[in-house]
């Protein structure tokens, strides 16, 4: 099956809700890893919406992206009870760590904020963090 | 054989809870995953027959299972301080029973409020709503029984309920803990709500970074669905944008668009989802509902509070602070009782120096005035708000000039851009911030642009930037459109009051 259907089969899947693009996007962007131009012209068309239109929601969410990344991602949450705990103090030794090998990608809040520094990795959580163990989380990636 | 009770809640899996639960299992031992009781310096903490340790590693689970861990023993749960002296209504099931267990639901009071209201024409249901005393816990603070009255007397056959449950603010888990510990009394609010207005439909939209509350959520509805038909409740799953906590761009991103908040008038209860009625309420204020429509419940529930903030209010222990974790509390409570005799100061041991009540948007409160009233008019005077009543705490070690700057810089990257003062404001802030902080004085480099013919070209005075700061924070406060960029300035503003020094 090609993209394109697999995309249109999508929108056809969630065609009984009301205000159903949010929910499109997130099953594209879960499969592909991206919501792209491409996909954004079959999601207007099957929703009969402008791609203009579709592109403004994609790009306004932080969740959907044009390019797929396929590196390993640690999301670290740097709202203010994460930094009331230190997490400012450990961001560039988990960047070293990282290199170009993991994404290390800014969240704020994690709704974890009596137990910070936090990190989630897919949907697994990591609480308590201090340098030493978020080196070891990102290497282990 | 003996009975284990480990919490199943996300912020006790992230601090281990499967592991030590795995180890109690391979021990022979039979395990309940319950909800949290929201001590959470103690996760994961194991309960066995009331009596509680914490907290536990998979490696203790011996010790434990032994007799031998007195280290970690806490004695009875139920009469610890930290529990006992709250009033525990909206949270009274955290702890005590399994998130997804209609039978532990039914047999703690659940569904009593939903059957008493539907056997009650809807206008008493609002009546009785509004006798309650429930002003919205998302951190406006309207009363809940007058919004639903709009909607219940507002024209059209189409109405809804909505839940806001994207609860983004930093220091904030209540929504969380809610809807993972006891999905079914959200459900039950809801029904309560829907058959109050005449709504037919429901929808949670709950952030993309709670993935566990989702499915707890979805597997409390495919459970409960024959019991509040005719209603249908869908979970929706936000984007990773703060802004859609706002109510207008939350409703913007159900029907599918850009999370941009909408002007009001017209104001949601009139035309909201879909340009239908529509009742947008937050979790914690749906939550409360069961327990306010029970025989005598509103009665109840307005005796509890001072002045107009009636009722509980769930308040979140967060940052740096020993005891962190969720107190539920009548209103009135001061921050010396709560950071202090409650949460035990801060986990550095340091001296506290600043309390951040009401998350990101929420000014910095100087020890100074930890006698204030936990109370919605209270911290209004004061150029505060409760907010969704989280508190970060902060020791000496912060540095406030930093945390002004931040709060500009969240406004800068959440703002939906629809209103000038926020998404150019907080940008102008963020550089003005970072000018006063590094004391160059030099001329502002948009300023210093050719085609700025009007804009003066002399560098300022620390003085004159102070008093364009005041005067943007001034501008974002009235002029924005929605309280990101209204009121970004309150953390800026009391950080630059309290700690002047920290800005040079």
């Amino acid at each position: 099956m090609t993209r394109t259907i697999r995309i249109a089969q999508i929108c056809a899947n969630h065609a009984e809700l009301e205000g159903p693009l949010l929910p499109i996007l997130h099953a594209v962007q879960g499969e592909f890893g991206c919501v792209d131009a491409e996909a954004e012209r079959v999601i207007a068309s099957a929703l009969n919406l402008s791609r203009a239109e579709v592109h403004g929601v994609v790009s306004f969410y932080h969740d959907f992206t044009a390019t797929p990344d396929p590196r390993p991602c640690l999301e670290l949450c740097r709202a203010e009870a994460c930094q009331a705990r230190g997490v400012e103090a450990m961001v560039a030794a988990a960047e070293t760590a990282a290199g170009q090998r993991v994404r290390v990608r800014t969240v704020y809040c994690l709704g974890l904020c009596s137990v910070g520094p936090n990190a989630r990795v897919g949907d697994d959580l990591h609480a308590r963090l201090d340098e030493t163990s978020l080196v070891k989380l990102v290497k282990s990636l | 054989m003996t009975v284990v009770r480990v919490s199943d809640d996300a912020l006790a899996l992230a601090c281990g809870a499967d592991a030590v639960a795995a180890a109690f299992g391979n021990a022979g031992y039979t395990i309940e995953r319950v909800s949290s009781w929201g001590m959470h310096w103690l996760e994961p903490l194991v309960e066995i027959d009331g009596i509680g340790w914490g907290p536990v590693t998979a490696g203790r689970v011996a010790d434990v299972a032994a007799g031998k861990a007195d280290d970690l023993c806490i004695g009875p749960i139920a009469g610890h301080p930290f529990i006992a002296s709250q009033q525990r209504l909206t949270f009274a099931r955290a702890g005590r029973t399994r998130p997804l267990s209609l039978d532990d639901y039914a047999a703690t009071g659940g569904w009593q409020g939903l059957d008493r209201a539907r056997a009650m024409a809807p206008a008493d249901v609002v009546a009785e709503v509004t006798a309650s005393g429930l002003r919205g816990r998302g951190g406006a603070g309207f009363p809940a029984g007058i919004k639903w009255q709009t909607v219940a007397n507002a024209p059209g056959e189409r109405k809804y309920v909505v839940c806001n449950a994207d609860e983004g603010d930093s220091g904030t888990f209540a929504d969380r803990m809610l809807m993972e510990g006891d999905p079914f009394q959200l459900i039950e609010g809801m029904a309560i709500a829907a058959h109050a207005v005449g709504a037919s439909r429901g929808y949670i939209y709950v952030r993309s970074e709670y993935p566990h509350a989702i499915a707890k959520l979805n597997s409390a509805l495919a459970l409960a669905q024959s019991r509040i038909a005719p209603l249908r409740i869908e979970v929706r799953v936000g984007a990773g944008a703060y802004v859609c906590g706002e109510e207008t761009s939350l409703l913007n991103s159900l029907e599918g668009k850009r999370g941009e908040v909408r002007a009001k008038p017209p104001l949601p209860a009139l035309e909201g989802l879909f340009g239908c009625p529509t009742v947008v309420n937050n979790v914690l204020t749906l939550a409360a509902i069961p327990h306010i429509l029970t025989p005598g419940g509103a009665g109840f529930y307005t005796q509890l509070g001072i002045d107009r903030s009636k009722g509980t209010m769930p308040i979140q222990l967060a940052g740096n602070i020993r005891h962190g974790g969720l107190y539920e509390t009548a209103f009135g409570i001061t921050l010396n009782e709560l950071i202090h005799d409650i949460g035990g100061g801060t986990a550095s041991g340091r001296p506290v120096k600043a309390v951040q009540v009401g998350g990101p948007l929420g000014a910095y409160i100087h020890p100074d005035r930890f006698d204030l009233p936990f109370d919605y008019e209270a911290y209004a005077g004061v150029d505060a708000l409760i907010g969704h009543g989280g508190m970060v705490v902060f020791d000496d070690t912060a540095n406030m000039g930093a945390m002004a700057r931040f709060a500009m810089q969240f406004c800068a990257a959440e703002s939906c851009g629809k209103c000038t003062p926020c998404r150019i404001g907080s940008t102008r802030g963020l550089e003005l911030i970072d000018r006063i902080r590094s004391g160059a004085g030099a001329a502002d480099a948009v300023e210093a642009l050719p085609q700025m013919h009007n804009a003066r070209k002399l560098p300022r005075s620390r003085e004159e930037d102070m008093a364009l700061l005041e005067d943007l924070c001034e501008t974002m406060q009235y002029g924005s459109l929605c309280a990101l960029g209204g009121f970004t300035p309150y953390p800026v503003r009391s950080a630059l009051k309290h700690w002047p020094e920290d800005f040079s």
